[in-house]
């Protein structure tokens, strides 16, 4: 018997480098997104790695009727249930002063969309007694700045619904990583000007993993993050108003 | 997609290319790319000079398509994305008896670069070379995928060995060989001279084997080195060591002449007088280097030169005199490395040939460029060639005297990219691409 894990936003080279990890260590697996023929390339490269299994199913976050086949076809499934988050949008924040109606998107796809699925999952998960929730979240959610505000607060969202959900998939033997990752070198940062110490999926999908099994709560990734936003979320509001980092 | 303007090197750093670099991570974004703004791909930039580099123009860094897309644990077909690099397959899959049939000496080139330029591995002289193995090509061109097989003669051996030109490699079926497992039995000895070291490689008959020379001896001990022989097993291995990475340029006088000799001679003496036989992992048998990371800062921030020839058995003697120029003038670095080539090719570019080839690195200085640019004549002399993954110096009508199918390639090319969108600084610099 081996564990089930569903990955929200796999087509991500980071969920990527994370489902590897988990193919190579024979998990059965669920690559949830939207692009079906990325996914089933990728499908094909977990099982080729060694999964259990491996399926490409479609998940939209905006799409809710998208969740309820994928939440049957894992109660199917015996042994723990377990869920990784990686969906997440960042739209530039002027196109988003130029039409604020991309705020709604932006927050359904970094927080309310996955986390009206793992609301469906959680009872499952509860019964079964077990599992983990794996949320990405960002270091980007630790405090609204002028470059990116509107994703921050998306992250910060869902970084409070994971700390929520911890708290109640504890009772029943769960547990819930929260993911705070700093620059990472993927699809989404490519070309951006102004990355620095930028860390690898691969990289990041290790913490994950090692997160995971040390049943940690909150993790930045690279460590040194978190000394980071230490001093960030420590400058007084009247200096940082000020601030453009 | 994003552009990401940025500096970047092939492995010699000698030459240097400033561009825009797209990094797709799957075929509907590559698709797009091409259909927009056809560019070379690049893989993981192991070729030394600048096969790999377009300066003031665009590419497109394959590195991130690398999946597995199926594997049959029956027949050993494999079908891979172009980024997935060499080293990742013999990883994942030697421990279930199947490992690529041609592996070149560092896995960290990927499976288009090794198409791209047909590389050959320790075991040329009996499997040949790696596009020999290659069952079908999957190319994007001018955004479009169009899938090859051995039966599309001309567009087939334009495309192995053809530095890229025929379009973007989004990936291809390889058929791997069959081994016993994911260590290696390796046996070295040395070799005291030249002619003994043609002899030995001419008589082994091992699956894998390579010479490594000691470019800095002379006189009767001219040609000395060690001779390895490996053949794949089963078992268990003591726990490995972490790779190590060099992490800034070195100082130029790292690689000088004193410095040099002293390594070569104490490399040498390591293996005893009446040889040893040793276990190794497999991907340390292959990839020797691979384990400390970014080595070729070692040469400091002119960076160095590879020069790579090949030439006929008959003409062994011309071979003698140019590693006997090299070991006069004290130019070379470490270790130089001799193989036996067989006359297994798969491209009209392709470099191999039967004969012996040599690869000698040399820190990137005038005397040294002086120095390769007779060996590229002594080559040439000898109807031998030199191999394009290596070359950053020579001159256009050279090159193409070695490549007597040039023209066939050409032809093939011009259709199959009639804009040039695809060209590199290495097609410019050896107009490969003009009659
Ligand atoms: C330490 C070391 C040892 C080596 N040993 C050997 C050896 O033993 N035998 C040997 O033959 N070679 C050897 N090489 C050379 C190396 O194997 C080749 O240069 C190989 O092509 C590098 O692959 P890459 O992925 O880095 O390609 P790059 O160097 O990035 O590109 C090489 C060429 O392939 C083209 N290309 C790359 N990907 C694609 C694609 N997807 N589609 C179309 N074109 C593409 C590029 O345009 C370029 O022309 C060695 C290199 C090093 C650094
Ligand atoms: N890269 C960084 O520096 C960084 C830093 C901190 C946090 N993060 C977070 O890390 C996670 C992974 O990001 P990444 O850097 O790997 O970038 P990415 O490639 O853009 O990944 C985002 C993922 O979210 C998916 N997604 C977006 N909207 C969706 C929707 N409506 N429905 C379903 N899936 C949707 C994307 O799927 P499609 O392929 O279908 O678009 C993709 O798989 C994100 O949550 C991101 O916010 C990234």
């Amino acid at each position: 018997m081996t564990d089930t894990w569903i990955i929200l936003g796999a087509t991500s080279s980071m969920a990527r480098a994370f489902a590897r990890k988990l193919a190579e260590e024979g998990a059965t697996l669920y690559l949830a997104g939207r692009d079906m023929a990325d996914l089933e390339a990728s499908a094909g490269d977990c099982k080729a790695r060694g999964a259990a299994n491996a399926h490409a199913v479609l998940f939209d976050a905006r799409k809710p009727d998208t969740f309820t086949p994928i939440i049957d076809a894992m109660g199917a499934e015996e042994g723990m249930l377990n869920a990784a988050v990686f969906v997440g949008s960042m739209p530039d924040q002027a196109d988003i002063d130029a039409d604020p109606s991309l705020i709604d998107g932006t927050v359904t796809d970094s927080f309310t969309g996955p986390a009206r699925f793992l609301q469906m999952l959680a009872p499952m998960m509860e019964e079964r007694g077990g599992g983990t929730v794996v949320g990405v979240g960002s270091v980007a959610g630790d405090r609204g700045r002028v470059g990116n505000y509107v994703y921050g607060a998306a992250k910060a969202g869902f970084h409070t619904y994971l700390s929520g959900l911890r708290n109640r998939l504890t009772r029943s033997g769960g547990h819930v990583v929260t993911v705070k990752p700093g620059f990472v070198d993927t699809a989404m940062t490519w070309g951006i000007e102004g990355m620095f110490l930028v860390a690898s999926p691969d990289q990041v999908a290790g913490d994950l993993l090692k997160a995971v099994r040390k049943k940690k709560n909150v993790i930045y990734t690279p460590f040194f993050w978190r000394y980071i936003m230490l001093i960030i979320r420590s400058v007084p509001e009247p200096i940082f108003k000020k601030l453009s980092i | 997609m994003r552009w990401k303007t940025e500096s970047y090197t092939g492995w010699g750093r000698a030459l240097t290319a400033t561009g825009d670099i797209a990094r797709p991570e799957r075929a509907s974004a590559l698709a797009a790319l091409m259909k927009d703004s056809p560019a070379p791909a690049i893989g993981n930039c192991r070729s030394y000079g600048d096969a790999c580099l377009n300066d003031d123009g665009r590419v497109i860094d394959m590195t991130r398509m690398d999946r597995v897309l199926s594997f049959d644990e029956k027949t050993g077909l494999i079908e891979v994305e172009a980024g997935l690099q060499v080293g990742e397959i013999s990883r994942l899959y030697a421990p279930q008896g199947w490992l690529p049939a041609v592996m070149p000496g560092t896995g960290f080139a990927t499976v288009g670069g090794c198409i791209a330029n047909d590389v050959h591995g320790k075991n040329h002289h009996g499997l040949g070379s790696f596009g020999q193995h290659v069952t079908q090509i999957v190319l994007n061109q001018n955004g479009k995928e169009v899938t090859i097989t051995p039966k599309n003669a001309g567009l087939w051996k334009a495309t192995i060995g053809g530095l890229g030109q025929t379009g973007v490699i989004v990936r291809a079926t390889l058929q791997m060989i069959a081994c016993k497992g994911d260590v290696m039995m390796v046996t070295e000895r040395r070799v005291d001279g030249w002619d003994e070291f043609l002899q030995v490689l001419d008589d082994s008959k091992a699956t894998y084997t390579v010479g490594w020379i000691d470019a800095t001896a002379k006189g009767d001990a001219l040609g000395r080195g060690i001779l390895e022989e490996g053949e794949t097993g089963a078992g268990l291995l003591p726990k490995q060591k972490a790779s190590k990475k060099v992490p800034f340029n070195a100082p130029h006088f790292a690689l000088s002449k004193p410095i040099v000799k002293a390594f070569n001679n104490a490399y040498y003496r390591r293996v005893p007088d009446h040889g040893r036989t040793s276990v190794k992992p497999i991907n340390d048998f292959f990839f020797p280097l691979d384990r400390i990371h970014d080595w070729n800062k070692l040469y400091g921030k002119r960076g160095f030169h590879q020069f790579q020839c090949v030439v006929p058995i008959a003409k062994a003697p011309a071979l003698r005199e140019m590693l006997e120029m090299i070991a006069n003038s004290g130019l070379a670095s470490p270790l130089a490395v001799l193989k036996r080539m067989g006359p297994g090719r798969a491209g009209y570019l392709s470099f191999p040939m039967e004969g012996y080839t040599l690869a000698v690195d040399f820190p990137n200085r005038s005397a040294a460029q002086l120095l390769i640019s007779k060996l590229e004549e002594m080559t040439e002399e000898a109807g031998g060639r030199l191999y394009l993954a290596k070359d950053a110096l020579a001159r256009p009508n050279r090159m193409k005297a070695m490549y007597p199918e040039w023209k066939d390639w050409l032809k093939v090319v011009k259709k199959a990219d009639p804009e040039g969108a695809l060209e590199t600084d290495m097609t410019r610099r050896l107009e490969l691409r003009s009659a």
